[in-house]
């Protein structure tokens, strides 16, 4: 049986006392959230922090309020509650379709959407059991000095594979971060670095408290689309998160396309431009999809062929900007079809 | 340190929940998951693991009603908590409506992924007795079988739920 | 005495199988389950390196850790051992050689697993790195340095076979065609990880349990490797959390776990992880085929001409039969008038291939299914009927002497056509929708055993007492097919008693006779023929008592319902138990024993001993796709399939069966592959297992899983207990043809290799002229002069024309090197030792070993 580490655990009953320890720790210690991602990661040896604080008794962090029609949403909230919070799933569709497909339903009841903002990036190098990559002499993710997925490169280009982070950057969600100086707010794009392993822009000690959904207004469509090979279990390959805001002709007055999975970061892609003033023709949305997808440069560190996902970007743009102009999601191909057949159990 | 961890012991901490109905009370050492307490520490076997990295769902047991993978729970997070697993789905000797149904219907072949999927559906009918084909396929998608091709588990929910939803649990002591 | 099968109470019935209770409950245990007072914890230390020399171990710093009992290297375990006796090439440590990354060099015995895993680490290995060899076409062309000390080069076996003038018949054809094919390597995936404890007993004598499906091969391999009379170690075959074939062979974990508590005197547990279970392998061979067939202008086939060539991984596993396999039961579906089948299996620096559900032979039945598809095509036939109307005939000889029996193909293709309405919808879907169509045939267990010997195949005891209580004791291993339920099913059924009723010992080569184990397909025919003949002994001794108790003639009596009675006044009778006690009475204790042996074949040549089956099972299958022509994405809608299963003894596991195996092959089909990867080659000399996990070896989940409307036609085989056939491997084989086939209906395209990914359905929609995706050549093989066999019709007699006389290799019954005390030389002494891969093993330098 893989077992993790020996380490300590500590478990603060308050924020305060949590961002105290963190740091304390000196940026030896991790924090554990839901313990989806930590905890494999603990038992393949790619993070063997000494001292885990855990989250779980901090009250605070599980709360979810609506102030003047803006959804707070603490960090430790499952996945699977934000998929049957009815003011996430009608108001906020990319994110409800994001967390729906995060992993399984078992891990959806584990895991948060703090620990899913977090997730550690993922490369087909570096997710292996210890032995494995002593195999390979390791890469410099961990222990090693090489990215053996682009081996002259001097940066890690392992995968950001959080299906939330696309979802709340389209929808413009800003995030919390506490540390032991006080609270700060920060957009979600404004998280991520294009770095493998400094993929995050928060200090290791500052504790990701609480997410921020804007308020929804008239003509808003929000969506989420997910390529993966199976429809349970697997982290995307690629996504494609699309918001926009309609005025009543139709007629596009904002927008925000988000491409996930293939960078370390999610990526804006240059979209809003084209789509700000059009009514979303078939040559508009041709047109995002071809400037867009050309944003879509995966390297082989993922299930599939990097050439075949790179060929599905297009047709993943299409398809997103398809559905928020209204046509049936069930007639737009598998993708769309299960996502528009979600059926949350748990 | 050496790069797969530290030799060095950690103190144990204490422990309580409720298993199966039963109040806990045990020292856990820190790193274990609540999959290893429960086969190792508290000698429940039942609850299986294929991977221990939260890729196949053989570990599935329900914690306060909702079904997790024990793999990933550190037991330290456990404090408090209701836990049920296969052992505690029977009432006595008499079998849950589920288990009489994968019984008979061929649900369990080799019966290694049957618990996780047991307490998988278990939580499913607790919320929803009546549940869709595809209701039953996203609650039970957590969990691998390389035996079944899952058809027979899905029509052994089915048999369950209406058993369930006509209020008739099966109490006759059928055997074995 | 014996009834019509009309009358029958308990076979053919939908039941609950009689281990369920166990299994909902979560009370079977498991190797891993087993927990004995004062047990260690093993891990074994594996290869980082695909192909490396071992110079030097030092364990020093491993021992000093607190906790750690016990390092053993490979000098602990010198003896060689293999599931076939022509490759004895394994050790339970790497002497001095490691042949991939995962070959296991040292093991760790301390108190828990995680001090034994810590422990690992603190072993320094000093290697000498070698060479590598990543793919059949390396090995070709890179005989040295040699994987294996046998062989030739790397390639490890070579087979020809002929059967009739090939050529000539090639040249009368009117159309011969000519493809090439690549089925990808994949792995079974059983969801219980393999595990193993060694105990020494009060008495000193050895015991093992373990998750294997061949306790019986285990226990040889022990007896030969630790140097103990087989008579004193016990092999305890766990109920298996799945096998599929992978659980088959003897592993090094069980080997070493049992030295380790025999140095110790301790019970030792080993539970690999999944990266080791996918070390273990065994799984079904990457193969490329060049496949040749000539055909009149109706789509009869007038010959064939197969070429294999095999991925066979660092070591031999059953691959001489697997590489037979992959042209053996090619004349077992359709009529072959003439057959040509060439085979090569190469070495190379990855975990071994083996047997998987199928062993061998669903890679040519992809081929030649998806060429039947492309000669309706070409000659506009329907393809449903171009295979109805060469159907291979029952009750006769193929041209490779196989012996067949019933064969009731014919009426399950009628089933999948009527059940998927081809004739109104093939060839006439929308564009990005089609059904396909694909047949097979597979055998109902192995002709032959795997060492050569004239014992029963499977043996099946009965004890009996005045409670009425009947226990069954037989060695077959349940690894969740049902083997149990067979095993009470049939007694229960001659007995006239409840399934229920009959206590079971299975898999325990201490208290059970001998039964070979679950793999090939064997248990239900080879331990339900030992069952039904140890059952009707008892019936008959007991019937004999009854009858002069009740004064009714022994021809009257019915075994019913818990009772015997008179089938002319029923109401006179005993019940069960005071049957029993009547007989107890007459005859003393009452126990009784039957046993199997298939009958002899009609293959005489040599290779002829693998494809003969005491019967074979035929499938059907019909799969209906949608693809998405954009992306390649390609979805399973629905599939139908009919399984001549000869009788179904409990309809309820045999339907499981059926849909465990669609579900297995659309794996296969779709996502599932074992890939490696090379780093680049100036930084590394890694050759690694792509994803060795459960999150990446993609297994489908709930949501993959189509909609199955499955038949089983029943046609009764003489040749099977109650007229059963096997079901657990067949109705996976036509599946991923099929889907192939479909493919080709939706969009127009030939998808020639498994896993028929959408990157590869993209690349066929994107080829203009071939609409192809698949190997462009097959590579040149120096192949031996063929075994020449003439056909039965062209007046052979199953023996090879050009074949000089072959001896076989007597007197190994008895696992072979192990001292039986006064009936051969003491194991030590060198006539102990005369497997063939000793003899041609130079004597290996070892590794300084410090500790």
């Amino acid at each position: 049986m893989m077992r993790c580490h020996r380490f300590r655990y500590e478990s603060p009953a308050t924020l305060r006392e949590a961002c105290a320890r963190m740091t304390d720790a000196g940026g030896e210690a991790m924090l554990l959230a839901g313990g989806t991602d930590l905890v494999p990661n603990m038992k393949r040896r790619q993070q063997v922090p000494p001292t885990i604080i855990s989250l779980r008794r901090i009250p605070e962090l599980r709360e979810t309020r609506i102030t003047d029609g803006r959804i707070w949403i603490g960090a430790m909230t499952t996945l699977a509650s934000l998929t049957t919070n009815p003011d996430v799933r009608n108001r906020h569709p990319a994110l409800f379709k994001a967390a729906a497909q995060v992993a399984t339903p078992h891990l959806r009841n584990m895991g948060t959407l703090g620990g899913n903002l977090c997730l550690d990036t993922r490369c087909n190098y570096y997710d292996q059991n210890y032995e494995w990559r002593k195999a390979i002499n390791f890469c410099m993710k961990k222990e090693g000095e090489i990215c053996w997925v682009a081996p002259g490169s001097p940066r890690c280009w392992a995968v950001s594979s959080t299906d939330t982070a696309p979802a709340l950057m389209a929808l413009g969600a800003q995030v919390e971060v506490a540390g032991v100086d006080g609270e700060r707010c920060l957009p979600v794009s404004e998280l991520y670095r294009e770095d493998g392993i400094e993929y995050l822009s928060k200090k290791r000690d500052e504790i990701l408290t609480r997410v921020l959904l804007p308020v929804p207004v008239a003509g808003e469509f929000s969506t989420y689309w997910k390529l993966r090979r199976r429809g349970s279990f697997d982290f995307p390959v690629l996504s494609v998160a699309a918001w926009i805001r309609r005025d009543g002709d139709g007629i596009v007055e904002a927008a925000r396309l988000v491409l996930g999975s293939i960078a370390s970061r999610p990526l804006l892609a240059p979209a809003s431009s084209i789509l700000v003033g059009s009514a979303l023709s078939e040559e508009v949305i041709q047109a995002v999809a071809e400037e867009a997808s050309s944003l879509a440069r995966p390297l082989d560190n993922t299930d599939f062929s990097l050439g075949w996902r790179k060929k599905s970007a297009h047709h993943l743009i299409q398809g997103a900007l398809r559905e928020l102009r209204g046509d049936n999601p069930r007639e737009l191909g598998p993708i769309a079809r299960r996502a528009a057949e979600l059926v949350p159990v748990f | 340190m050496s790069a797969v961890g530290s030799f060095s012991s950690h103190p144990p901490t204490r422990l309580s929940f409720k298993l199966n109905g039963e109040p806990v009370e045990i020292l856990v050492d820190t790193y274990k998951t609540l999959l290893e307490v429960l086969r190792e520490d508290l000698g429940l076997t039942g609850t299986k693991h294929g991977c221990e990295l939260g890729e196949c769902g053989a570990c599935a047991v329900l914690l306060d009603g909702r079904p997790i993978l024990s793999c990933l729970m550190l037991a330290a997070e456990c404090e408090a908590v209701e836990v049920r697993t296969v052992e505690g789905l029977a009432d006595g000797a008499c079998l849950h409506p589920v288990q009489e149904a994968f019984a008979d219907l061929g649900a369990a072949q080799c019966g290694y992924c049957t618990p996780g999927m047991l307490v998988s559906a278990c939580a499913l009918l607790e919320k929803n007795a009546n549940p869709t084909r595809a209701e039953i396929r996203e609650a039970l998608s957590g969990v691998l079988c390389r035996c079944t091709g899952y058809l027979q588990i899905f029509e052994a929910v089915e048999a369950a739920g209406r058993k369930l939803a006509a209020g008739l649990p099966e109490k006759t002591g059928k055997t074995p | 005495m014996s009834r019509p099968l009309s009358g029958m109470k308990v076979v053919g019935k939908p039941r609950r199988r009689v281990d369920a209770r166990a299994k909902v409950t979560g009370q079977t245990r498991f190797a891993d389950d087993l927990v004995l007072p004062r047990m260690l914890h093993c891990k074994l230390l594996r290869s980082p390196h695909p192909h490396a020399r071992i110079r030097r171990i030092d364990a020093r710093a491993a021992l000093s850790m607190p906790g750690v009992k016990l390092v053993l290297t490979g000098a602990d375990l010198p003896i060689p051992y293999g599931i076939l006796p022509v490759s004895q090439d394994e050790h339970a440590l790497c002497l001095s050689r490691v042949r991939f990354v995962g070959d296991p060099v040292a093991a760790v015995v301390a108190v828990d697993e995680i001090t034994a895993f810590e422990a690992l680490d603190e072993i320094q290995v000093d290697y000498e790195v070698l060479p590598t060899i990543a793919d059949p076409l390396e090995a070709l062309a890179t005989p040295e340095p040699k994987i294996q000390p046998y062989g030739e080069g790397n390639v490890h076996k070579k087979v020809a076979l002929e059967f009739g003038d090939v050529d000539a018949a090639m040249a009368g054809a009117d159309h011969v065609f000519e493809d090439i094919f690549f089925y990808q390597g994949n792995t079974h995936l059983a969801i219980e990880q393999h595990a193993a404890v060694g105990a020494v007993d009060p008495d000193g004598k050895l015991t093992l349990w373990s998750s294997t499906q061949t306790p019986h091969y285990v226990h040889r391999a022990l007896a030969r490797v630790l140097q103990i009379p087989a008579a004193h170690i016990r092999v305890i075959a766990m109920p298996n959390g799945g096998g599929f074939g992978g659980k088959s062979d003897p592993f090094n974990h069980e080997i070493v776990v049992a030295k380790a508590a025999l140095v110790l005197g301790r019970p030792v547990k080993t539970c690999l992880n999944r990266e080791e279970v996918f070390y273990c392998h065994r799984g079904r061979h990457p193969v490329t085929m060049k496949l040749k067939t000539g055909v009149k202008s109706d789509g009869s086939i007038v010959a064939m001409d197969l070429q294999t060539l095999l991925d066979g991984g660092a070591y031999g596993s059953y691959g001489v039969a697997s590489t037979f396999y992959t042209g053996a039961l090619q004349t077992v579906t359709y009529q072959v008038p003439r057959y040509r089948f060439r085979g090569c299996r190469t070495f190379t620096n990855k975990p071994p291939c083996g047997p998987k559900r199928g062993h061998g032979t669903p890679q040519p039945r992809f081929a030649q299914e998806i060429q039947l598809d492309k000669i309706a095509a070409v000659l506009r036939l329907d393809p449903a009927r171009l295979r109805q109307s060469q159907l291979a005939k029952p009750h006769s000889l193929t041209a490779n002497y196989m012996r067949l029996g019933t064969i009731s193909l014919s009426e399950c293709i009628d089933r999948v056509v009527e059940g998927s309405d081809w004739k109104n919808r093939y060839g006439k879907l929308p564009f990005g929708h089609g059904i396909g169509i694909a047949c097979s045939s597979y055998l109902c267990g192995a002709g032959l055993p795997i060492y050569w010997n004239t014992l029963p195949h499977s043996g099946v005891q009965l004890q009996l007492d005045r409670s009425g209580r009947v226990t069954a004791f037989c060695g077959a291993a349940e690894i969740g097919q049902g083997s149990d339920d067979v095993l009470a099913n049939l007694v229960a059924e001659v007995l006239g008693v409840d399934p229920f009723d009959i206590r079971l010992v299975t898999g325990d080569t201490d208290l059970g006779p001998v039964d070979l184990g679950s793999y090939s397909s064997r248990v239900t025919l080879m331990m339900g023929h030992a069952a039904i003949q140890a059952a009707e002994r008892a019936r008959d001794l007991i019937a004999q008592a009854v009858s002069a108790k009740l004064e009714v003639p022994v021809a009257r009596l019915v075994f019913a319902d818990r009772r015997v009675f008179d089938a002319q006044d029923p109401a006179r009778g005993v019940s069960f138990a005071e049957a029993v006690q009547v007989g107890e009475a007459m005859h003393g204790t009452l126990g009784t024993t039957g046993s199997y042996r298939p009958p002899e074949s009609a293959a005489k040549y040599k290779g002829g001993g693998v494809g003969p089956s005491p019967a074979y099972s035929y499938s059907a299958c019909v799969v209906e796709v949608q693809v998405q022509p954009e992306t390649g994405w390609v979805e399973v809608e629905k599939v139908w399939i009919a399984h001549d299963i000869g009788r179904a003894l409990n309809p309820v596991l045999a339907r499981g069966q059926v849909e465990g195996s669609i579900y297995m092959a659309l794996g296969e089909a779709l996502m599932e592959e074992m890939d490696y990867r090379r780093l680049p080659r100036h930084l590394s000399a890694a050759l690694v297992h792509k994803f060795p996990s459960m999150l990446e070896y993609k297994s489908p989940t709930t949501l993959e899983m189509p909609e199955v409307i499955t038949y089983l036609v029943e046609d009764p085989d003489d040749a099977g207990p109650y007229g059963a056939k096997e079901v657990g491997q067949g109705p996976l084989l036509p599946v991923m043809p099929a889907l192939a086939n479909a493919l080709y209906d939706a969009v127009g395209i030939r998808v020639d290799e498994v896993p028929i990914t959408p990157e590869k359905i993209l690349r066929a929609l994107g080829d203009r002229t071939a609409h192809r995706c698949g190997p462009k050549s097959f590579p040149f093989i120096e192949w031996p002069e063929p075994l020449r066999v003439p056909p039965p019709w062209e007046g052979g007699d199953g023996k090879a024309q050009n074949e000089g006389p072959r001896r076989r290799r007597e007197g190994a019954i008895v696992a072979p090197d192990v001292a039986q005390p006064g009936l051969s030389p003491h194991p030590s002494t060198p006539e102990g030792r005369r497997e063939k891969s000793d003899e041609t093993s130079p004597a290996p330098e070892l590794p300084e070993v410090l500790r």
